[in-house]
């Protein structure tokens, strides 16, 4: 009983802190829920990724996930209800009683005041992703993988080629289709 | 009244059942099904919508799914439309996590895997690159931005127990600190 509540006020306050986007609850994640020996910063890379191709926001499918592996579907409900109460309370507060919310000054000034931070933690989220794809888990944890440095070589390689020629970014989708292939085609070497 | 529930609740249903990639996609599903097919909200509300889902915590795809929901019929109506926006994905997770050791015990899954765990540090990194366009580069944002940036690579570097929810805080004071020192604010910020 007590791992639901507990399921439900984590996700809540990871919920009430993330702004900005899907990639910016990595680092929160990592925080509340990592640190709580939940899951592991793998199972997160891997639930970020079947996010890409499976439907709905990654908060949501994080929160579902990490109640499912501790508490089933109890936990799993719990979570995600604890994920999305934070933005159903406050946008409902918003709709109620300040219709002139996003025209107001001061808040626009600290929204506009937020935003680097975030951008920042998101590309800090990303970077860190790439190191432990690349064997850095922390400084004590330098274990180069030549494997991934490989892959991720390989498809940053991709990535610019598209852009090359295409003249556009590769969409999420098709590169995460392309890595997988990689992948199961690195399993014949070594 | 039930039956334009009943409807609200198939419709954001299907929303959130063909929403990949995102938010900004189910914006573009919103904008499809609500407003082109059904106008039930108007483009222009939509797009106020959206910056208050954006500027507000949770992600911005429940953010947007229980503003429309109240904009089409009050409190039950954002109830109704955030519970059938979240089953189809919650659905599909949990059932994915029932099977995924069994799954990831797969050693060609494994390797895919492996793949796809590269490719998303990549992903994530370009989309941070993307977000510097979002915010002018005044001293003060580029200060917050550095400090953003290498503040959590060490954080994470060192499994240093620092919380993401300190830069939010020091973004709000510093923007509350903004609005009252003038020296703080942006050129051409809102001073309408």
């Amino acid at each position: 009983m007590i791992i639901l509540l507990e399921l439900f006020l984590t996700c809540f306050k990871v919920g009430l802190f993330t702004i900005g986007g899907g990639a910016a609850i990595i680092p929160i994640l990592q925080q509340e829920v990592v640190a709580k020996g939940w899951i592991t910063m793998d199972e997160v890379l891997t639930y970020i990724a079947i996010s890409e191709s499976t439907p709905g926001p990654i908060a949501i499918n994080m929160a579902t996930f990490v109640g499912s592996s501790q508490a089933g579907f109890p936990g799993a409900l719990c979570a995600t209800l604890g994920m999305v109460m934070p933005s159903f309370i406050i946008i409902l507060t918003i709709a109620k009683f300040f219709s002139k919310f996003s025209e107001n000054r001061y808040i626009k000034t600290v929204l506009v005041s937020i935003r680097p931070f975030v951008v920042g933690m998101i590309l800090s989220a990303g970077l860190y992703l790439m190191a432990s794809a690349i064997g850095i888990k922390s400084a004590a944890a330098i274990n180069p993988q030549l494997r991934g440095i490989v892959l991720t070589a390989i498809l940053a390689a991709i990535m610019f080629a598209y852009k090359k020629i295409f003249k556009k970014p590769i969409p999420v989708i098709t590169l995460i289709a392309i890595s997988a292939v990689v992948g199961m085609m690195s399993s014949l070497v070594k | 009244m039930l039956k334009s529930l009943i409807k609200l609740f198939l419709v954001y249903m299907k929303i959130g059942l063909f929403t990949f990639g995102g938010g900004y996609a189910m914006i573009a599903l919103i904008e499809d099904e609500i407003v082109a097919k059904r106008g039930w909200i108007t483009k222009e509300e939509l797009a106020d919508i959206v910056v208050i889902a954006e500027s507000t915590p949770g992600p911005i795809a429940i953010n947007c799914s229980t503003y429309v929901g109240y904009k089409i019929a009050g409190v039950i109506g954002s109830a109704v439309a955030t519970t059938a926006v979240v089953i189809p994905s919650f659905a599909i997770i949990y059932l994915i996590s029932l099977f995924i050791e069994s799954f990831l015990a797969i050693e060609l899954v494994a390797y895919a895997f492996y793949g796809i765990n590269c490719a998303v540090g990549l992903i994530i990194v370009r989309t941070g690159i993307k977000m510097m366009k979002s915010f002018k580069k005044t001293p003060l944002s580029l200060t917050c931005f550095t400090v953003a940036t290498v503040g959590f690579a060490v954080v994470n570097l060192f499994a240093l127990n620092f919380s993401p929810i300190w830069f939010v805080l020091a973004g709000v004071i510093i923007g509350i600190a903004s609005c009252f020192i003038p020296r703080l604010e942006r050129k051409g910020g809102d001073r309408k």
